[in-house]
Parts: C-alpha cells; sequence; structure tokens
C-alpha cells in the first residue's frame, strides 16, 4: 500500500533548471487527442444548437451554416471520425494489453485503472484544499486524469451507442422495445450535455486553466515537459523512474519554438470555442 | 351585360331592362334598336355633345378648382355611354346651368345595389361613395372588362386603396391586410399568374354588402368560414366537416379551429411551403399546449426547429390537415393499426416495433412513460452528482493553488 508522500520542493522554486525534457505522451497519443478535441468540439457545437433548437442563437447558427441537414452532416461526420478513432484506441488496448501482454495497461502504476492509492489521494487532496494536511504528489495518472479518461470511454459508448441508435432507428427497432427509442434520445442529450459541461469547465480547469499549469498545459500538444514541471506534478512516477534507473529513457528533446506556438494557438482556439460553447449552454439551459 | 355596355342611345328604361335580367338572345335585337336610335333621333343623340363643348376642355375647372372635365371618348365606350349627362346630373335642366350642381345618386338606377352597401360596412356614403371602388363615373365599365376597377384582377388594389393602410387593418384588429394578400398564395395567384379564380377581396367579403366578421351574417364570420372558402375548396371542406375540428364547429363548438384560424386570413401561404412548415406547429400548439410541449422534446421538433429541413414531422403530416380524428378511430392515421404506415411515409423500414415509439413521450411524468421517467431521472443525477462533486473539488482546488502561488510569490518576492 503506497502512503501518501509529501511534494518534494521543486527546483522551479529554488530558481535552478535543469534545461531537460521528458516525454509523456507519443505522437498517437498527442494525435488521438487532437482527433478527440477537434471532433468533440465539432459534435458539441452541432450537438448544442439540437438541444435547444429554442434558442435564438441555434437558430441563427443553423441558418448561418445551412440549416439543421449541414448540422446533421458535419455531426454526423464527426461522429464517425471519433468511432474510429475510438475503435483504434480499443484495438491498441486490446493489442498492447492482451496480445502483447505489456505490462501496466491494466493494472499497476502507469496503469489508467483507478486504485487504492486514488481513493487516498482524494481524500488527501481534500485536506491540502483546505488546509488539514499535506499536498499529495501522484503517479504517472492522478485520480482527476483517469477520471477524465473514463468518463470519456464511458461517454463514448453510452453517447456513440444511443446516437447510432437514432441515426439507423428502424434497424435498432429489431432487437430494442419501442420505448428505447424515446429513451436514447434523453440520454443522447443528458450524456452529451454533461460532456460539454463537464470538460468546458472540469477538464478546462483541472488540466488547463488552474494556476500550476495556465494558461494550458502544453504537453499534450508537445508530448515533452521540463524536468521541473515533471517533478512537481508528477513526483512519485519520477522518483519511480529514477530509482528504476529509467529515467533516461524518458528523455525527451526540448520543443521545437514553432510547435509550442503552433500548439498555443490551436490550444487556445480550442479552450475559447469550449468557453464560448460553455456559456451558451448555461444560459440557454437556465433560460429554458 | 358586356355587350350591352356597348350600346349607344338608348333610354334609361331600356338600359335598366337589359341591365336587369336580358336574355343573351334578344341582345342583338336591342342593340340594333339602340343603334337606329342613335342614328334617327339626333335630340338624344347630341345632349353628350352639348355638355361636352365645355367639358372636354382637359382643363376646365369649377368656383372650388375641381377639374370638371369629362373625357368623351372614354365616357362613351364605358357602360354608361350610352346614358344623357342629365340622366344622372338630373339637375340640370337648361343651359348655362348653375354652378353648384347636386351630387349623382347612383341609386337612382342601382337601388338592389344601394341598399345592399346601406347594410354594409361600407354605408358611410361620405366615405365610400361608389366611385372610390367602380372608379372615374365617367370611365365605368363592368366587372368582367379589364378596365373595370372592380375586374378581379383589380380589386386587390382597388380595395387596397383605402386597405393598403395598415391603421385601418389595426383598427380592426389586423396586423396587415392588403401587403398580407398580395403575399399570399392568392394574391400571388392573382397578380403574378393573373388567375382569374383566385381569391380576391370580395370572393370572401362580398361586394355591396360586406359584413363584419363578427356579424353572424357575414361570410367571413366564423362559423360561416368552412363554407365560404368551400366554394373553391370544396374536397378540402368535405374532408374538414368529416374530421373532429369540422365536427365540432357544426355542433356549435366555437372553440375549435376554422380554415383561417391556422391558414390565417390574408397572409395565406402555400402549406408545403418551408414558410408555413416552420411557423405551423405552434398554431396547433395554441389550443394543444401539453401535445405541443412534448413534440419540442423529441427529435422531430429539435431539428424541425432549426429551418432548412422543412421535411420533419409535423402536426398534420401525422395527424392529418382537415380531417383530423382521435387516435382510437381506426380511420386516423395514427390509429395503432395504420401506424406502420404513417411512419414509413417518412421512415423507410418503419417496422411494429419501431412505431412503439412515442412522439409525446412525456419524461417528466412517471405514470405515463415509467421507463423513461426513470432514464431521465438517471441521466439527471449522474449529470447533477459528477458536476457538483467536481465543481466543488475544482474550485477549493483553484483556491488553494492561487493561495500558495502568491504565498510563495511573497516569499520570494523580498530577495528577488
Amino acid at each position: 500500500m503506497l502512503e501518501v508522500q509529501e511534494a518534494p520542493v521543486s527546483s522551479q522554486e529554488t530558481g535552478a533548471k535543469s534545461g531537460r525534457f521528458f516525454v509523456r505522451f507519443t505522437r498517437a497519443q498527442r494525435t488521438m487527442h487532437a482527433v478527440l478535441f477537434s471532433t468533440f468540439l465539432g459534435l458539441a457545437g452541432t450537438g448544442l444548437p439540437l438541444r435547444f433548437s429554442q434558442s435564438i442563437w441555434a437558430r441563427r447558427l443553423a441558418s448561418e451554416v445551412g440549416g439543421f441537414g449541414a448540422i446533421l452532416f458535419f455531426h454526423k461526420l464527426c461522429a464517425i471520425v471519433l468511432t474510429i478513432a475510438f475503435a483504434i484506441h480499443v484495438k491498441d488496448i486490446f493489442t498492447r494489453g492482451i496480445m502483447n501482454r505489456e505490462k501496466g495497461i491494466f493494472w499497476g502504476a502507469t496503469s489508467m485503472v483507478a486504485n487504492w492509492k486514488d481513493v487516498k489521494d482524494i481524500f488527501a487532496h481534500f485536506r491540502w484544499f483546505l488546509g488539514l494536511g499535506p499536498k499529495p504528489v501522484f503517479e504517472r495518472y492522478a485520480y482527476w486524469e483517469k477520471f477524465d479518461y473514463w468518463a470519456v470511454f464511458w461517454g463514448m459508448m453510452v453517447i456513440g451507442f444511443s446516437g447510432y441508435a437514432m441515426w439507423f432507428a428502424p434497424f435498432f427497432a429489431h432487437f430494442l422495445p419501442g420505448w428505447a427509442l424515446n429513451a436514447v434520445l434523453v440520454i443522447h442529450s443528458e450524456e452529451g450535455l454533461l460532456a460539454i459541461l463537464f470538460i468546458f469547465s472540469i477538464h478546462f480547469v483541472n488540466t488547463h486553466l488552474r494556476p500550476d499549469s495556465f494558461p494550458m498545459d502544453m504537453v499534450i500538444f508537445t508530448g515533452v515537459e521540463s524536468e521541473e514541471e515533471f517533478k512537481t506534478k508528477r513526483a512519485v512516477e519520477y522518483e519511480r523512474l529514477a530509482r528504476q534507473g529509467k529515467l533516461e529513457a524518458r528523455l525527451g528533446e526540448k520543443p521545437a519554438t514553432w510547435l509550442v506556438n503552433f500548439s498555443r494557438g490551436v490550444g487556445a482556439i480550442a479552450i475559447a470555442i469550449g468557453l464560448i460553447l460553455l456559456i451558451l449552454t448555461l444560459t440557454a439551459y437556465f433560460g429554458e | 351585360m358586356s355587350r350591352a355596355g356597348k350600346v349607344r342611345g338608348s333610354s334609361t328604361a331600356s338600359w335598366e331592362l337589359r341591365h336587369n335580367g336580358m336574355t343573351k338572345r334578344n341582345t342583338f335585337g336591342m342593340a340594333a334598336v339602340a343603334l337606329l336610335l342613335v342614328v334617327f333621333v339626333p335630340g338624344r343623340a347630341s345632349a353628350q355633345a352639348d355638355c361636352l363643348a365645355c367639358h372636354a376642355d382637359k382643363g376646365l375647372q369649377d368656383a372650388a378648382g375641381h377639374n370638371i372635365s369629362v373625357d368623351g371618348e372614354t365616357f362613351a365606350r364605358s357602360i354608361h355611354g350610352s346614358l344623357k349627362c342629365n340622366e344622372c346630373h338630373a339637375d340640370i335642366k337648361e343651359y348655362p346651368h348653375p354652378d353648384k350642381i347636386a351630387k349623382v345618386k347612383c341609386d337612382i338606377c342601382h337601388s338592389g345595389q344601394a341598399t345592399e352597401l346601406a347594410g354594409s360596412v361600407h354605408s358611410d356614403g361620405v366615405e365610400h361613395p361608389c366611385t372610390s371602388c367602380h372608379g372615374d363615373a365617367h370611365a365605368v365599365f363592368t366587372k368582367d372588362d379589364k378596365r373595370s376597377a372592380v375586374y378581379p384582377l383589380n380589386v386587390p388594389k382597388t380595395c387596397g386603396a383605402c386597405h393598403g393602410n395598415n391603421g385601418m387593418a389595426q383598427k380592426h384588429g389586423l396586423a396587415t391586410v392588403f401587403p398580407s394578400y398580395l403575399d399570399s398564395i392568392h394574391g400571388s395567384a392573382l397578380t403574378k399568374e393573373g388567375l382569374l379564380v383566385a381569391a380576391n377581396c370580395q370572393s370572401c367579403h362580398g361586394s355591396h354588402h360586406i359584413l363584419s366578421r363578427k356579424d353572424a351574417k357575414s361570410p367571413t364570420f366564423k362559423a360561416n368560414i368552412p363554407n365560404t372558402c368551400g366554394t373553391c375548396h370544396a374536397g378540402i371542406t368535405a374532408n374538414y366537416y368529416d374530421g373532429v375540428h369540422g365536427r365540432a364547429v357544426a355542433a356549435g363548438k366555437m372553440g375549435a379551429p376554422v380554415c383561417s384560424d391556422c391558414h390565417t386570413a390574408h397572409a395565406i401561404e402555400q402549406p408545403t411551403a418551408a414558410g408555413f412548415r416552420m411557423q405551423s406547429t405552434p398554431i396547433c400548439g395554441s389550443c394543444h399546449k401539453d401535445k405541443f410541449s412534448t413534440y419540442r422534446d423529441t427529435f422531430h421538433s429539435q431539428l424541425g426547429a432549426l429551418g432548412g429541413y422543412v421535411e420533419t414531422a409535423r402536426c398534420w403530416d401525422c395527424h392529418e390537415a382537415h380531417d383530423v380524428r382521435p387516435a382510437s378511430d381506426p380511420h386516423s392515421p395514427v390509429h395503432g393499426t395504420n401506424l406502420v404506415t404513417t411512419c414509413g411515409k417518412c421512415h423507410a423500414g418503419a417496422n411494429l416495433s419501431f412505431v412503439q415509439y412515442q412522439p409525446h413521450a412525456n419524461a417528466r411524468v412517471r405514470k405515463l412513460n415509467p421507463a423513461l421517467f426513470f432514464v431521465r431521472l438517471f441521466m439527471n443525477l449522474l449529470l447533477i452528482s459528477v458536476l457538483t462533486f467536481f465543481v466543488i473539488h475544482t474550485t477549493l482546488w483553484l483556491i488553494r493553488s492561487r493561495y500558495e502561488q502568491v504565498k510563495k510569490a511573497a516569499e520570494r518576492g523580498p530577495h528577488a
């Protein structure tokens, strides 16, 4: 059982910088995130006007892009791309975890599956929030990151299934009861709303907008982070790698300036669109 | 009648005779007699010429400055061209005549129309002299004559001279009348296609005996509207009277809609047009509030509201427009046995399970749709609990992180 460790004094605070960068995400993972957030913004942007079809902005947006036909086309296009991305991810997990018996996929320190440390981390984190305990330190994936992952995983299955059930309703009616056709719209719209509200508020703040990462965490775009950031944010993983002598294997290169600037631009646009959609959603939701 | 209008020089009596029931067969004979009169009775024929000696002058004005010229040629071709001037201007007996002459009384000849007019909304003779509709007194033509102000294609413009004024429409509780009509399917058929059978103002309102729509005898009185429209749309009216709305109206239940409640009176659109499809479900919804509210929860409404996709099911796509019947009626398209056909109009492959879908499901009421109610409840609880937890979590985190940041900056500050 892991004990909650106290965060080390980061070198950032002492002012010294090693100049070393460590790889956190592979190119494939970054691409997956890019596809995920692009299609998600597309799905949210075209789904919200449907969910709040009585609101003025929804109608104006719809008429700007060519009415419902255009909206539905774009929604389905994004859905197909996202479905393919999801299938690739599941296949990847299957290949790595089951075929290749790669360690750390289904359990262990690097797994996305929740463990006892996550439960303890949540409580420790809350204690720290309230000034009742030390700041907890995290492994490769912290509990809120795992939640993000599973929320998206669950969301894609639920929203995806209900979406396809509506798209091919007469086909799904062969093995679904009649009331399920009513239910899928409720499920699709509520789960979609949850995903939008969660990503555009909680995920944005937890990952990008909180003071430690403000205005955004570049690691998902560049794939690398500075040694100082690594040590502060994921001290347990850093210590483990150092102990195992695997730290050097994770060394990466300082990201090119163009990549950093490009990523900043794309990230800023994505966050801006998300925040606008969040405001529109909240006004429409409370204006209903 | 139109041929009679070309006859000249006949007496008032014969003119009246022709206007009051002359058969086609004797028209020619009468015309021949009239022609003889023109040739052989110079005293009568010269009466117009005598007046025109002065009044043909286009600049002729009376003491008050009104133009009192008469275009002799137009007048001669008009329906009254056969009359002597003093048959209408009866107070003129000799020349020179007095400066001030009496107003012409059309009812000397047209007593039937005058009586009708007196009982109508236009009874105020000062505001509505005959000429305000029939045009220039010296250029009156029959209503079949293209030159007539009351020729079907000219009627809207003639009425619009007064009723194009929105103030007048608003006085009677309508936003606009004339512009709405011109844009309507009737108006565009009439003005753009020149379709004589397209309804013009008087097709629905009548001509001399126009009554307020509040008057039970008026063709635009609510209870009379289905039959008024039915004079042209006979099939639709029959369908309508077969449906629940028509039967309710026939039974005197006037809360039920008649044609104009859904189609409007003047701004009638082609029902298949995007505009009408877009605006019409709220019309049904203004009475069927609960059904409209549940319809708005569905995909049909959501995508229908966004425009550019007018095909999505509106009320009457499933319920029929005119022959609306309750779902319990086997002839209703929403009766259980007809659903596969009805849904199948849009949803190819609709089967018995597919039509179990409830287009008016209410997920908010447990008794009506228990399964849907619990699905919605679960989704809402999930949404609320996840968001509540993380909003608290992340807000606290933000505050704490900011606090640390400020504290550290303050500690570092003096040494920097």
